[in-house]
């Protein structure tokens, strides 16, 4: 293997694991707030369909970002008002959601388009362009770093840079800033929020809102950047793989990126092995390949990696009890 | 502390929260640009007027009967079994399997029975592993469910394009099994007695969907393992007290509710279709859960959500049929929207109501 | 005349049917220490809960320093100078000392300004009212005298004039609470107005400078301290005369039924919870445990009753031995004649959403009184909770009832009745009567009396000492995982027992 043949496998993992990586950025935002989002499949689900048929009708990859967004903020709120306002059961509202969003995307999607559920394959003005950082072609002359340069970090579309800044941001914005601080607390103990005087839900309905804006992102990628259009049930479980990568990476931003990371690896790793023989085994078949992905997801929850430990109110409606 | 009369709990609020999808549902159609009224019209029609609509819409209750009872057995412990839909695939191959090895000479009296067991046994099989992870690593159960899922539907479209598949034949799909391992249809059974009915699908399985209705509710009311069942569900402190074997029973109850998904097989498998086809459980597995909600996790309640969403289904073919903008994904919207009143939103009326009719 | 700093007029709330709150009038002098006393359940938590704006009034008016208050939340409470110290703290476990004050008032949308800021308040507060913390601890490790202090100075930061201490020494030691009642003085000396709730009549005679008595509800009495008695009190808090002794019955012990050797217990993060504890239960005797909640006592009960499993040392039930390669459960350690009252009766001893009949048969429902064989039979659940219902005077005497419907005395004699009903060679009694009131206690007791009596060997655990001190023919203190002590009941005070719960040890061994 060359070093270019490793650059392209790096390159591909970084774009499969940004979906993992917004989606798993928003589950720990939803989370540490004490508020379990299940949801994340849906979310992703419908942003996607939202920025594709966006981007058919209106030709602008920008005005289906915004309408991803939208959307994905709009299934949060639900969520907010079943789980906070009413205390549902946080788990159901999600699965409510991931349901809603496969059956919303293609109704919707055969109302305005008329082709079982799929979006028309979008022209290149109607999605995100590769961005060529400041030395994608200057570099292109030095050993090892130029190709670094050129494959891996210059030349993704503006999701996958989001994906990354997102990391650190919500580092930042966790551990640094009182709103942070007020939101982890409430993830643990809500009481003590409340009886200093902090308002429980509207702090929930903002981490909630958070995670929309994040799953957003996703899923304009997924069909604006990565693909080029949208496909019925293109999310393909990658919300239900970014929670694993959550809990496997104990909600801890840096933690949670390295585990999208290693699962974008896998899959990149996997598509390349498709096809090809293996010493023991012989020739790979594509079902073990496209399958892979989950099977990786049970192996790391089944915990050979250290117990994890989730916020202290994860998952419990809050009542003033006495 | 206030009560609600049960005809509250069990009629009025479930009826409220249905309303409020149809409602819901009603708008979006009414956005698409048809009537609502006219698509209920035809709904109606599809599930009950039309020649053999009956029989079609009692085959999907039967499915839908079995995954809801599956998803409720788990709820009593508290588990989210929402891996319905691979438990029900898998257990197509549970009984594929015992055909291949046995309908060539074994009578039905003795194949229908073990094709049964093996449809159950498969569904157990495949719920067993994520109940161990979940009872025994702590993995968590929504996940490990949903994941086999995919794995599941990734193995058996394998299995279906390779080793299973109809020789001579293009489609993934496994061979017909022996006539000995059908079930018998319903219609055929009311004919030969001078009963008249229109053909359907509706077969022998109907019947044993409402026996395996009987038996959770023995099972769950009125054995001593039930007892412990929803003890654990309702307290696992409580129930570790009692010396409830909790991770035991964890991994048995999700046994169990997985035999319950694997039976669904039966209604396709050794009846409908009398083969495995690509994807037959077609998302039954996830209707489940919204049955078991509306049905509040009771057998009555189960057959009754069934038979609902079993109109739904059956009306919603007739609506993909008769609209050009109206696919039977609606129903999957209602779906999700039914599990959103019925389960995280279902306590939302219960202020108002025992303002109303509450009573100490 | 200086107005009031608190006054509550009429002050009524009901959740559903039940009425909390009864038309209350309270006046609370500025600058004195003034408490509330009532049984559980008489509406004290929720009267404060709504000054500090946790509940709103269905009617009824607040001034503060004579001026009207509207409080709606918290956040109002704070703004007229009320601060809280709840019973069970309102502290994040995993966040620093530091981080628990800020919370709320962080000076800033940026975190590390504020800390500084928050600093230099903090060790201000903590010169001005001798209240030493450590502002980088981390509140889980501290112990819970501490973490009190943290809650009292989170609430001094925010400028409280009134604070409001709910059940303050349920969790302190003899010493720590003399340690408190300092501190409250101290800051009655600073002007601060201290509201102090408790159904401890000790506590009010001697902190408090005026006291309210509170029943079921209703506000029947205001005394100044100075002016009445114990037994007063008590009268005003029952409606009629109680006798604050119980009959102690002298019996001689018998065999040793289960005895426990050296046992050393870890938690799943590998913290010690019980080190090298000893002890033995002998038949017609009644071993008290006493001791700070937290010490030990709960992982003890759960590792003889055989919910935990035993890691290092080994227990005798009878001939049994139960060793780590041995291990026995709990269902066989009822057949083994052991029955266990738990402390926790809502999450333990109950299913709360089960039927009363169906929690009768808890933990015994493999046998005959759950029905024959494997399957359940609802008439003989029903048939045992009128049994057990009618022995134990268990009110209303509705077997179809959720458990959750019940007082909390009722539920506690339900789950009394079904473990004394077995006929037990050994039980195990924890913190029997917390949450009953006056009379559900005097029963309890005597029922616990009355199995010694016949013989069964008992061990007790309670944070109540008076309690301890009036059943127990032997005591045992625990601190810090450890028994520290242990003496007959004749050699038993108060001083020498507050003394080893705050881990002054006579055995010698290492507190």
């Amino acid at each position: 293997m060359t070093w270019l043949d490793l650059l392209l496998i790096l390159d591909s993992t970084v774009r499969l694991a940004t979906p993992l990586i917004l989606c798993a950025m928003a589950g720990l935002v939803s989370e540490r707030a004490g508020i379990v989002d299940i949801g994340l499949e849906g979310k992703l689900l419908a942003s996607a369909f939202a920025a594709a048929a966006t981007a058919a009708l209106t030709g602008s990859a920008w005005a289906g970002l915004l309408a991803a967004m939208a959307v994905s903020v709009v299934l949060s709120i639900i969520h907010g008002f079943a789980c906070i306002t009413h205390r549902g059961e946080q788990i159901i509202s999600g699965i409510a959601i991931n349901i809603l969003a496969s059956g919303a995307t293609v109704v919707a999607g055969v109302a305005l388009f008329q082709r079982g559920g799929q979006t028309p394959s979008l022209a290149r003005e109607a999605r995100f362009p590769s961005i060529r950082l400041p030395g994608h072609d200057a570099f292109a002359d030095i050993p090892w770093f130029g190709p670094f340069w050129r494959e891996l970090v210059s030349g993704h579309t503006l999701p996958v840079y989001l994906a990354i800044l997102a990391v650190p941001l919500v580092w930042w914005l966790l551990w640094r800033t009182r709103f942070g601080l007020r939101l982890r607390a409430v993830g643990e103990m809500p009481a003590a929020v409340d009886s200093a005087g902090i308002s429980v839900p509207w702090l929930r309905y903002r981490a909630v809102i958070i995670a929309g804006i994040l799953c957003g992102i996703a899923g304009a990628f997924l069909s604006t950047a990565h693909g080029a259009g949208f496909v019925r049930e293109m999310s393909a479980g990658k919300g239900y793989i970014a929670l694993a990568a959550m809990i496997f990476g104990k909600w801890r931003p840096w933690s949670v990126l390295f585990a999208c990371l290693l699962f974008g690896f896998l899959e990149a790793g996997a598509a390349r092995i498709q096809g090809t023989s293996l010493p023991l085994i012989g020739e790979v078949p594509i079902e073990v390949v496209l399958v892979l992905p989950y099977v990786m997801t049970v192996v790391l929850l089944a915990g050979f990696f250290g117990k994890a430990m989730p916020p202290r109110a994860l998952g419990t409606p809050y009542r003033k009890e006495r | 502390m206030t009560r609600l009369p049960a005809w509250a709990e069990y009629l009025l609020i479930p009826l409220l929260n249905i309303s409020l999808a149809f409602g819901v549902a009603a708008l979006v159609v009414m956005a698409i640009g048809e009537s609502p009224v006219e698509a209920l019209n035809v709904m109606i029609q599809g599930a009950f007027v039309y020649e053999g609509a009956f029989g079609y819409t009692l085959y999907y209750t039967t499915n839908f009967i079995f995954t809801g009872l599956a998803v409720a057995v788990a709820f009593h412990a508290r588990l989210f079994n929402i891996g319905g839909e691979g438990q029900a695939y898998l257990g197509g191959l549970g009984a594929i399997l015992v055909c291949i090895a046995l309908d060539s000479w074994m009578p039905s009296l003795l194949l229908i029975p073990l094709a049964i067991a093996g449809s159950a046994a498969m569904g157990a099989a495949w719920a067993f592993i994520p109940g161990w992870l979940q009872a025994y690593r702590g993995s968590h159960i929504v996940i490990t469910t949903i994941m086999f899922n995919f794995i599941g539907a990734g193995l058996m479209v394998a299995l279906l394009a390779g080793v299973l598949m109809r020789p001579g034949q293009s489609n993934p799909e496994s061979r017909e099994v022996a006539e000995a391992a059908r079930l018998p249809y319903i219609h055929d059974m009311l004919n030969a007695v001078g009963f008249d009915m229109a053909s359907s699908p509706l077969s022998l399985a109907f019947p044993i969907a409402l026996l395996a209705c009987v038996g959770v509710w023995v099972l769950i009311w009125r054995t001593k393992w039930g007892y412990a069942l929803r003890a654990m569900g309702q307290s696992e402190s409580a129930a570790e007290y009692a010396g409830v074997p909790v991770r035991r029973m964890i991994v048995t109850a999700m046994a169990i509710s997985g035999a319950l998904a694997g039976l669904m097989a039966i209604n396709t498998v050794l009846g409908a279709h009398g083969k495995v086809v690509l994807n037959f459980p077609s998302g039954f597995g996830f209707t489940g859960i919204a049955v078991a909600l509306m049905g509040r996790s009771h057998p009555v309640g189960i057959v009754l959500a069934a038979f609902l969403f079993g109109a739904l289904f059956q009306g919603g073919t007739e609506l993909d049929f008769e609209f050009q903008t109206i696919t039977r994904e609606m129903v999957l919207l209602i779906q999700g929207l039914i599990i959103l009143f019925s389960g995280a939103l279902s306590l939302m009326f219960v202020p108002w109501i025992t303002r109303l009719v509450g009573r100490a | 005349m200086t107005a009031p700093a608190v006054r509550l007029t009429g002050i009524t709330k009901r959740f559903g049917p039940v009425i909390a709150n009864d038309s209350i009038d309270l006046e609370v002098a500025p600058g004195t220490i003034h408490g509330i006393i009532g049984e559980n359940g008489a509406g004290k938590s929720t009267l404060v809960s709504i000054l500090y704006g946790f509940y709103t009034a269905d009617s009824g008016e607040i001034e503060i320093d004579g001026r009207p208050a509207p409080i709606k939340d918290s956040a109002d409470a704070i703004r007229f100078g009320i601060g809280m110290v709840h019973q069970h703290f309102m502290l994040v476990p995993n966040f620093t000392v530091l981080e628990n004050i800020m919370l709320g008032a962080e000076g800033g949308a940026m975190l590390r300004a504020g800390k500084a800021a928050t600093r230099e308040e903090l060790l201000r507060l903590e010169r001005d009212y001798a209240l030493d913390v450590d502002p980088d601890a981390v509140i889980e490790d501290l112990p819970v005298g501490l973490q009190q202090r943290v809650e009292i100075l989170k609430a001094l930061r925010r400028g409280a004039r009134i604070l409001i201490l709910d059940e303050p020494t349920g969790v302190l030691t003899p010493a720590e609470t003399d340690r408190f009642f300092d501190i409250l003085r101290g800051l009655r000396e600073q002007g601060v107005t201290i509201l102090l709730i408790t159904h401890k009549l000790r506590e009010i005679m001697e902190v408090t400078d005026t006291v309210s008595v509170m029943r079921r509800g209703k506000m029947v009495g205001h005394r100044r301290t100075a002016e009445t008695t114990r037994e007063e009190l008590a009268e005003l808090m029952v409606g009629r005369a109680v006798s604050l002794q119980v009959d102690r019955i002298h019996a001689e012990p018998g065999e040793v039924a289960m005895a426990a050797t050296g046992l050393t217990w870890r938690d799943e993060g590998g913290v010690a919870r019980l080190t090298n504890v000893s002890l033995d239960l002998r038949a017609g005797e009644i071993l008290g445990l006493a001791g700070v909640s937290g010490n030990g006592q709960s992982e003890l009960l759960d590792i003889l009753s055989g919910i935990a499993p035993v890691q290092d040392g080994r227990m005798m039930v009878g001939d049994r031995v139960v060793t780590r390669e041995a291990p026995v459960g709990p269902a066989e350690m009822r057949r083994l004649g052991v029955a266990h009252v738990p402390e926790d009766r809502h999450r333990r001893a109950l299913v709360l959403p089960f039927e009363a009949r169906e929690n009768a048969v808890l933990g015994y429902h493999d046998g005959a009184r759950a029905g024959e064989g494997r399957m359940l039979s609802p008439a003989a659940m029903q048939a045992h909770c009128e049994t057990l219902m009618e022995r134990f005077d268990v009110r209303p005497p509705a077997p179809r009832q959720p458990a959750a419907g019940f007082s909390g005395g009722n539920q506690q004699k339900l789950v009394l009745a079904r473990e004394i009903e077995t006929q037990p060679a050994i039980m195990l009694i924890g913190q029997p009567t917390r949450g009953v009131d006056i009379g559900g206690i005097a029963f309890i007791h005597a029922e616990i009396m009355a199995r010694k009596a016949a013989g069964c060997a008992i061990l007790l655990v309670s944070v109540e000492l008076d309690e301890i001190l009036a059943l127990s023919d032997r005591i045992m203190v625990m601190n810090a995982g450890r028994i520290v002590g242990q003496m007959p009941r004749a050699e038993a005070d108060v001083g020498r027992i507050g003394l080893m719960m705050a881990g002054v040890s006579e055995t010698g061994a290492a507190a």
